[in-house]
């Protein structure tokens, strides 16, 4: 009963993922070997958004609560560092990709 | 709040779009920056537009903006920074960082879950609590998969910058095996079995068997293989990200981290395909190889060295060189004396060019990339069909740290691991130098008979040195 009232109270979400999952697969479907490696890293920039939920928990803990502020702010930081430098690292391979079309 | 909504519609349709534009050449450039935008957009529509249940604003903005000031500074120079040889290790040292986030968010959330969301119910009978399980799961599933995907990310990061060696034990997965099943079996009786006061004690017991599974899921994984290992976590990453989506009922976090949970499983599928591989045969590690150099080192060969002058005069008076680079080209950094071989080569009247296997070095595109880094001419790289057209009229083939890539036993022994994966034909050649830094079986583990041929020759020694010593060799001829 549970397992239901769950799945009644959470049914959008759940039909997102589904969703997601299949759009996820869908859109890198036809990727060229050579292109794997940006978009791994493309990818890894992009599951950053988890800062979003790190900046949530920081902005919403107790200002006396220092071990969620401390928590929250090492959060902040790798969730910010995961976000920039994965995208910096992706436009600096994929320069080196461009730089080599230009060669041509 | 609905400007917020807003808000993270147009992000999350951004990370679509941009993942599709970086699977294709032409816009992938274009598709990170779009995905970038997205990204701004949802990161400063929280900051400034995010209200809780009560409509109050976020607090604490100093610790979040000087977080988030500090995060992208090391992000940027980390990012600014690191050669192009040490690429795959940033990109895994990143997504560490994006799982040690997840699972930070989910330890201050259980802290904050113990003290405020478990109702005692005092009934007729005695008192009781009631724990709303659902989150409790969510918090638990965001972060055993983040710690798993931090300290798993850290150790290939380590393995592919040479501070940890490959690892294996005896039992080593009957081991990673039991802490799988003790994570599940402790996160159970968390959920079910215990009173609020041991509640604690067994999410840090979870938390630290799931930090310890991540070291052991990564270790017995060959060097050469992390980026599919490294590929694998970010997905792993992104299903972290999308339970604090689940969580915080936060639309942009639950489709970026879904979107890339798939598109990176998928993607690390596609990397084994390319290598012909099984992702279970790539997790195993080891234990494959193992197998497989019993079966063929039975019986013993000997091979044939070749010294620097001989190898530089061979070379000086051919016709035709072709340069196999491989991972230990990479390794050794070697691809800027490599280019200077090759000059010198071609002042001689020497025609060189050089043969890219799909999965040299084990990340496809790498090689590319390195020799783009040292201004090796584009149309110098042949692809493999192109290349093992002109074998048979090559003089020369120089094999730099490559060997599973040029390894015959794919066309010829059915029992081989790497059986049906297309290779390099080096052997067609007429003459075949393979610089190794010793005669250690390649990544796969296995033995190369190209080896022990009649028409090889071995130049041992690491590549940026021997081709430096071969460049010295060929200016005296």
């Amino acid at each position: 009963m549970i397992f239901f009232n769950w799945i009644a109270e959470n049914q959008q979400i759940i039909y997102i993922v589904i969703l997601m999952i299949f759009v996820g697969i869908e859109v890198i479907g036809h990727v060229p070997g050579v292109l794997h490696t940006p978009l791994m890293s493309g990818a890894n920039a992009i599951h950053g958004v988890v800062v979003i939920g790190a900046i949530i928990v920081t902005g919403r803990a107790a200002t006396d609560n220092y071990l969620a502020l401390i928590l929250g702010f090492l959060a902040v930081v790798v969730g910010t560092l995961n976000v920039v430098g994965g995208f910096v690292v992706t436009d600096r391979m994929l320069e080196m990709f461009r730089r080599r079309k230009s060669n041509l | 709040m609905n400007l917020l909504i807003l808000c993270y519609i147009l992000s999350s349709v951004t990370f679509i779009v941009g993942l599709k534009m970086l699977s294709g050449p032409a816009t992938a450039r274009k598709g990170n920056l779009v995905a970038a935008a997205g990204m701004a957009l949802a990161i400063l529509g929280t900051l400034f537009l995010y209200r809780d249940e009560e409509g109050n604003g976020l607090g604490n903005l100093p610790w979040i903006s000087g977080a988030m000031a500090l995060g992208a500074v090391i992000g940027v120079v980390a990012a600014r920074k690191v050669k192009m040889t040490a690429m795959p290790e940033m990109v895994s040292m990143f997504n560490g960082m994006g799982g040690l986030c997840a699972a930070l968010i989910s330890v201050v959330e259980f802290d904050h879950f113990r003290r405020h969301s478990i109702v005692v119910i005092e009934g007729a009978t005695g008192t009781g609590t009631m724990i709303p399980v659902g989150p409790l799961i969510i918090i638990l599933l965001g972060m055993i998969i983040g710690s798993v995907s931090f300290t798993g990310s850290m150790i290939a990061w380590g393995k592919l910058n040479g501070k940890i060696r490959d690892r294996t034990f005896r039992g080593q997965h009957l081991l990673s095996l039991l802490i799988l099943l003790a994570i599940v079996a402790v996160a159970v009786c968390l959920l079910f079995c215990f009173a609020p006061s041991q509640m604690g004690v067994l999410f840090y017991l979870v938390f630290a068997l799931a930090l310890l599974y991540g070291v052991l899921f990564v270790l017995p994984v060959g060097g050469a293989d992390m980026p599919v290992v490294i590929s694998l976590l970010n997905s792993f990453t992104g299903v972290a990200a999308a339970c604090g989506g689940f969580l915080y009922q936060n639309m942009a976090m639950l489709t970026g981290g879904i979107l890339v949970g798939a598109a990176g499983t998928l993607l690390t599928i596609l990397m084994c395909r390319a290598m012909n591989r099984s992702l279970v045969n790539v997790l195993i590690g080891s234990f494959g190889g193992n197998q497989a150099k019993i079966a063929g080192g039975t019986e013993q060969r000997t091979v044939k060295e070749v010294s620097i002058p001989d190898a530089a005069v061979v070379m000086g008076y051919a016709g035709r060189v072709l340069i196999v680079p491989g991972y230990g080209l990479a390794v050794a950094q070697a691809q800027h004396a490599c280019h200077e071989l090759e000059k010198l080569l071609e002042n001689r009247g020497v025609e060189v060019q050089y043969a890219i296997h799909p999965v040299a070095g084990r990340m496809p595109g790498h090689m590319n990339v390195l020799l783009a880094e040292a201004d090796v001419p584009y149309e110098k790289l042949l692809e493999m069909e192109r290349a093992n057209e002109l074998f048979p009229q090559t003089d020369v083939v120089l094999v730099l740290g490559a060997n599973d890539v040029v390894n015959p036993a794919a066309k010829t022994d059915p029992s081989s691991p790497i059986y049906g994966m297309p290779v390099l034909e080096v052997e067609l050649a007429k003459m075949v130098i393979v610089n190794k830094r010793s005669m250690k079986p390649g990544y796969a583990g296995i033995e190369n008979a190209l080896f022990f041929s009649s028409k090889t020759s071995m130049l041992f020694g690491d590549a940026k040195k021997v081709l430096q010593d071969l460049v010295t060799a060929l200016k005296s001829i």
